[in-house]
């Protein structure tokens, strides 16, 4: 799922006097962002008294299925029509892809109001770790199912560098080592360490990514 | 001081040309380009891992411009080096003798010779201008004071044929705004464009320098129109190479023209040979600047 944080609060009131809102609309998701506590229905309540003792006006909010899914969206925002137009911008607590989604549905000036931090994994309810990059050039055949992109801080494919310390990492000092615990685990399985990897192939990586089903019946996935 | 800025601050119609540096470290045919270009230019740009394809360093290729006796145009590109290798190269610059600095993005790594590399773009153009300037300044990007500073020359890319227009001209007035004092346009192929973005930027103190191509073949025509990026020759101009004789000769006498034509508007040109080096003195003379 998608990690999001709250965004600064005092950027978000910056944010809505740069295009003169008074009168404002909350979307939130209810998707990632409600299971990372940071856009569901309670977090957006907060931001409503938030906005409101801040002096400005709610003229409704809502709380979308999946934030990030056009179609939804859409009909999200025709239910609340009414609310939409009587607002100055839109504040959209959600990831990135969702703000952009409700700037695509809405007129109005829309405005993100989280920070879209990582892909992550859930540990347990509440703990969140990143473990993938997604850099479409999948490694974990040969590291163990451990990414080194994304676990060791530099990214680097073949280690340890040379800060690492009694098996520790130089940045994350409290962390041990990724290249450690990719030779440890391949030695548990018996399988014999890891030979150097080839520099990544960064052109799949293609931005924007874009994957059509209907096109790959057809022979046309990207 | 750089004779470049000197003969632009002066007024003179100025010409530069531009060298790419050898894929490898025999820079015996890179000398001989300088050479052949070189006394007829004011200043020659050196590019920098142009196409996204590997060659020497502008910056060791710039600095053997200047040990033979010719002025270079230092060309750094955002895609290959982020905000501490550009600050770096530029001091580095500055202490090996390079006054000018010519700023462009970069080309997409995927379209070169290295696709599978990462494209850095940790700055972009308009950014690094802007570092430049800083450093002209007396500190680099965070501001710490540099123990002894720079003097750079700024420039920076633009193309007069961009549309939406609008769009073209306020990212190249954000370049002056960061420090571009001049502009080295992409080739030009409509006089009247060339003259709508001098008209609109030499008032804000920026010289513009206009690209002149020279289509040397059929296939020089078809490679632009299929490879470059932002980049279409238009179908007559095309169609005149490619019905021509002799193509190569069509390309200099079409050239010269356009550098008559550029000399009454512009404040120089930028001859692109597309390495054709004899072009250089056959268009200089035809159009009577020699």
């Amino acid at each position: 799922m998608i990690i999001t944080r709250p965004r600064d609060w005092g950027r978000i009131k910056d944010n809505l006097a740069e295009v003169g809102a008074e009168r404002v609309f909350i979307m939130g998701c209810g998707q990632c962002a409600t299971v990372a506590g940071t856009g569901g229905e309670k977090e957006v309540l907060q931001a409503k008294t938030a906005l409101e003792q801040a002096g400005f006006s709610v003229t409704g909010w809502a709380v979308g299925e999946v934030t990030c899914h056009s179609g939804g969206t859409k009909l999200e925002t025709r239910k609340h029509y009414g609310d939409l137009q009587a607002a100055d911008a839109v504040l959209v607590l959600s990831c990135g892809a969702g703000v952009q989604t409700v700037a695509d549905a809405v007129s109005k000036p829309v405005l993100p109001g989280l920070e879209s931090v990582f892909l992550g994994n859930v540990v347990r309810h509440g703990v969140f770790e990143e473990r993938c990059q997604m850099c479409g050039d999948c490694v974990l055949d040969k590291t163990a199912g451990i990414c080194p992109v994304t676990t060791c801080p530099k990214g680097l494919l073949n280690g340890p560098c040379g800060g690492m310390w009694n098996g520790m990492c130089e940045v994350l000092t409290n962390r041990e080592c990724t290249h450690v615990r990719i030779q440890r685990r391949l030695a548990e399985q018996g399988r014999g360490p890891m030979g150097v990897l080839p520099p990544k192939d960064y052109s799949k990586k293609l931005k924007p990514g874009s994957v059509n089903l209907r096109e790959s019946k057809k022979g046309g996935v990207r | 001081m750089s004779r470049f800025r000197d003969a632009l601050e002066r007024g003179e119609f100025v010409i530069t040309g531009e060298i790419a540096p050898p894929l490898g470290t025999d820079l015996a045919a890179m000398r001989r380009s300088i050479e052949t270009i070189g006394p007829h230019c004011h200043a020659i740009n050196i590019t920098d891992n142009q196409g996204a394809s590997l060659h020497l360093s502008s910056l060791a290729a710039s600095r053997v411009a200047l040990e033979m006796g010719f002025e270079p145009i230092f060309q750094q590109t955002c895609r290959d080096r982020n905000r501490l290798a550009l600050q770096s190269d530029l001091l580095a610059a500055w202490t090996l003798g390079l006054e000018n600095v010519l700023m462009v993005t970069g080309d997409d790594p995927r379209g070169g010779d290295h696709p599978q590399t990462k494209g850095v773009f940790d700055l972009d153009s308009t950014q690094l201008l802007g570092v430049a300037a800083g450093m002209n300044a007396g500190h680099d990007m965070i501001g710490r004071p540099l123990k002894g500073g720079t003097d750079f020359f700024l420039g920076a890319a633009m193309f007069p044929e961009a549309e939406p227009w609008d769009m073209q001209l306020l990212r190249a007035t954000r370049k002056v705004e960061a420090g571009a004092r001049f502009f080295q346009t992409q080739a030009i192929f409509d006089v009247s464009k060339l003259e709508r973005a001098v008209t609109a930027l030499r008032p804000l103190g920026a010289k513009i320098i206009a690209g002149v191509l020279v289509l040397r073949s059929a296939r020089a025509v078809d490679f632009i129109n299929e490879r470059l990026a932002g980049l279409m020759v238009p179908e007559k101009i095309g169609s005149r190479i490619k019905r021509a004789g002799d193509p190569a000769a069509e390309a200099i006498a079409l050239a010269t023209e356009q550098v008559r034509a550029a000399r009454e508007i512009a404040d120089g040109v930028h001859l692109m040979t597309l390495g054709l080096d004899e072009a250089v003195p056959r268009i200089i003379a035809g159009a009577g600047l020699g």
